[in-house]
């Protein structure tokens, strides 16, 4: 846990850039036995593969997606089911952020940023030019890496959402709930009216997710959640996840394996592709599976590897 | 102890580095000295031959109708016209100049965002004759003269000065607090109001009152717009008002030194007003860059 969270320092600068040479490093880190505990692995997945029964709420198809010329995702087709956890894990710069952006659109942001496929959400294109990117939004919320709350008061920063979603009903009610949903209730229930920057990094988080969840929406994303947060407010937001998906459904990224087997229910692992004809390597789905089976017994080869700190 | 041991000792080459790093370093604390040299050589003159004058009959009594009598007067005329005329400019300049940079900063597209910050950097070296003649042939030329025409071309120097400062505000602001409020299904603009204009209004303040302070004392655009005055105190910005810079001209043309103590007190006004505005600027853009966890 320790060594997890002086890499997350890293990370940040590693991202995107010098994917490969990041690779290399957590490879060379984590050369000790992965702290891996299988039994672990139970209390998060159930044993069945858990996804055949459930609705799906994302088909993604042949999704490629490109910065300008550069390619950052290459040909990801997955389902994603409601009320589970799917992580998305893999090394740096290998388009898991790229492919979660997708998910709600918030790429549409980027200058240069194209996208090819589908991304079926209950049957309808995300991508299509007819649908609105706030009206996805509206449906499917996100939490970023860096705790990102307004400058505003705690209470107005989940009471903000709500207003301007005319949710106005009840406004205290509904902000005290997802106060405490987020477990941050009993933490500034005293002193809602002081400003959010105030609070620490990882209350910071939780209040991010709390202004997430309390425009109720189907599906919340996580990038990274917990990169910039000690183990204890790691701890408390995976708890948290547990917590919540009997009404949401998450896609978590991260970097984290240990973090994916302890809250994921499905787990996707990304990988960089061979560099192409330019030279150029993008993001590939390698493999997609119950958590249990990505890591005691994945099909893949570059999968074990990398789930076991091989990777290379 | 020689000097040859001396493993620092760079010889002949190293003191030539070390006088020229000298002599230009002096030539450069002299150029900033001789600046602010200059502005105050300029307050201490002006205050010199305006100081005496500046009473408050100054600023609450009227032009007297006759030169060479001793009665004392004022141009509050000049005073109540200049604000009249800045405040309708403002007024028009501020939420456009406002919505341009929020044009620039949150909407258009880079290419025609380069484009539209490049019309207005040209916008703003236009030479204020050129507006002052533009808005003539536009406004003035059938209608006469108005305080509202001299409004539009003080405006028209104005919009640039407000949206560039505005949009240098707008790009403090860190993307994440917009993506958080567009990931709650906010719509842009929505977003702007609410959460990133908040955030910027130290910033806009502090362009608006730099401007204020640049076309208070803009002299071309108003002896086309509104020049042909009389003596009398009026509100009114359907007509020419009388103004400041103006008074200044034409006082100092006038034959009775009286008027040129006049002349001299209204642009020490003007440096005061620059000089208090700029310093209340600072205030506010210092705020706002705390505001937005920015430290200098």
């Amino acid at each position: 846990m320790v060594e997890y969270a002086t890499r997350d320092v890293e990370q940040d600068e590693a991202r995107e850039s010098a994917g490969e040479q990041a690779a290399g490093a957590d490879g060379a880190r984590s050369s000790s036995p992965p702290a891996l505990d299988p039994a672990q692995l139970g209390a998060a997945a159930p044993a069945a593969p858990p996804a055949e029964s459930r609705e799906t709420v994302f088909d993604v198809r042949d999704l490629t997606a490109r910065y300008g010329p550069t390619p950052a995702i290459d040909g990801v087709s997955m389902e994603i089911h409601k009320n589970l956890v799917t992580a998305v894990i893999g090394p740096s710069g290998c388009g898991k952020s790229t492919f979660i952006r997708c998910l709600n659109r918030m790429n549409d942001l980027i200058p240069g940023f194209t996208a090819e496929g589908e991304v079926l959400y209950h049957g309808v294109d995300l991508q299509s030019a007819t649908v609105d990117p706030v009206a996805v939004r509206r449906r499917i919320g996100m939490v970023f890496q860096r705790p990102n709350p307004f400058p505003k008061s705690i209470y107005d920063n989940i009471a903000f959402g709500l207003r301007v979603l005319g949710m106005k009903d009840s406004l205290d009610d509904r902000v005290e709930h997802a106060l405490k949903r987020a477990a941050l209730w009993d933490e500034v229930s005293h002193r809602l009216r002081t400003s959010a920057l105030s609070l620490s990094g990882g209350q910071q988080q939780r209040l991010c997710i709390a202004r997430a969840i309390a425009v109720e929406p189907d599906v919340v994303l996580l990038d990274e959640p917990a990169s910039a947060l000690d183990p204890i407010a790691t701890s408390s937001i995976e708890d948290l996840m547990h917590e919540l998906k009997r009404d949401y459904t998450f896609v978590i990224v991260t970097h984290n394996m240990q973090q994916a087997a302890r809250v994921a229910d499905m787990t996707a692992f990304f990988s960089l592709s061979q560099p192409d004809e330019r030279g150029d390597r993008s993001g590939v789905l390698v493999e997609y599976d119950a958590t249990q089976k990505i890591f005691t017994s994945p099909a893949e080869q570059r999968t074990e590897d990398y789930v076991t700190g091989r990777f290379g | 102890m020689s000097t040859m041991a001396s493993p620092l000792d760079g010889g002949g080459r190293l003191r030539r580095r070390r006088a020229v790093n000298r002599v230009m370093e002096a030539l450069a604390t002299l150029a900033a000295f001789a600046a602010v040299g200059v502005l105050v050589i300029m307050v201490i003159s002006v205050a010199k031959r305006g100081g005496g004058s500046l009473t408050l009959d100054f600023f609450t009594k009227l032009p007297h109708p006759f030169s060479f009598t001793p009665v004392p007067s004022g141009l509050a005329n000049a005073f109540v016209g200049t604000f009249v005329i800045v405040g309708v400019a403002t007024a028009i300049a501020l939420p456009i100049g406002v919505l341009t940079a929020i044009y620039l900063n949150e909407f258009a597209p880079r290419r025609v965002a380069f484009l539209v910050a490049l019309a207005l950097d040209v916008l703003n070296g236009v030479p204020a004759i050129v507006v002052g003649i533009f808005v003539f042939a536009l406004v003035v030329t059938g209608r006469g003269q108005s305080g509202l025409a001299a409004s539009f071309a003080l405006s028209i120097l104005m919009i640039p000065l407000i949206a560039r400062a505005t949009q240098e505000i707008l790009a403090l602001v860190p993307q994440s607090t917009r993506e958080a409020s567009l990931a709650l299904g906010v719509s842009r603009w929505r977003t702007v109001v609410s959460i990133v204009l908040p955030q910027t209004v130290g910033g806009i303040i502090t362009g608006t009152t730099l401007a204020v302070a640049r076309v208070s004392g803009e002299t071309a655009p108003l002896l086309f717009t509104s020049s042909l005055v009389g003596d009398k105190l009026h509100f009114d910005p359907r007509q020419a008002l009388a103004t400041v810079p103006l008074k200044i001209f034409e006082y100092s043309e006038s034959p009775d030194p009286a008027d040129h103590r006049q002349a001299w007190a209204a642009a020490l006004v003007l440096i005061g007003f620059v000089l208090v505005a700029s310093i209340v600027a600072r205030a506010f853009a210092a705020r706002s860059r705390r505001k937005l966890g920015i430290r200098r």
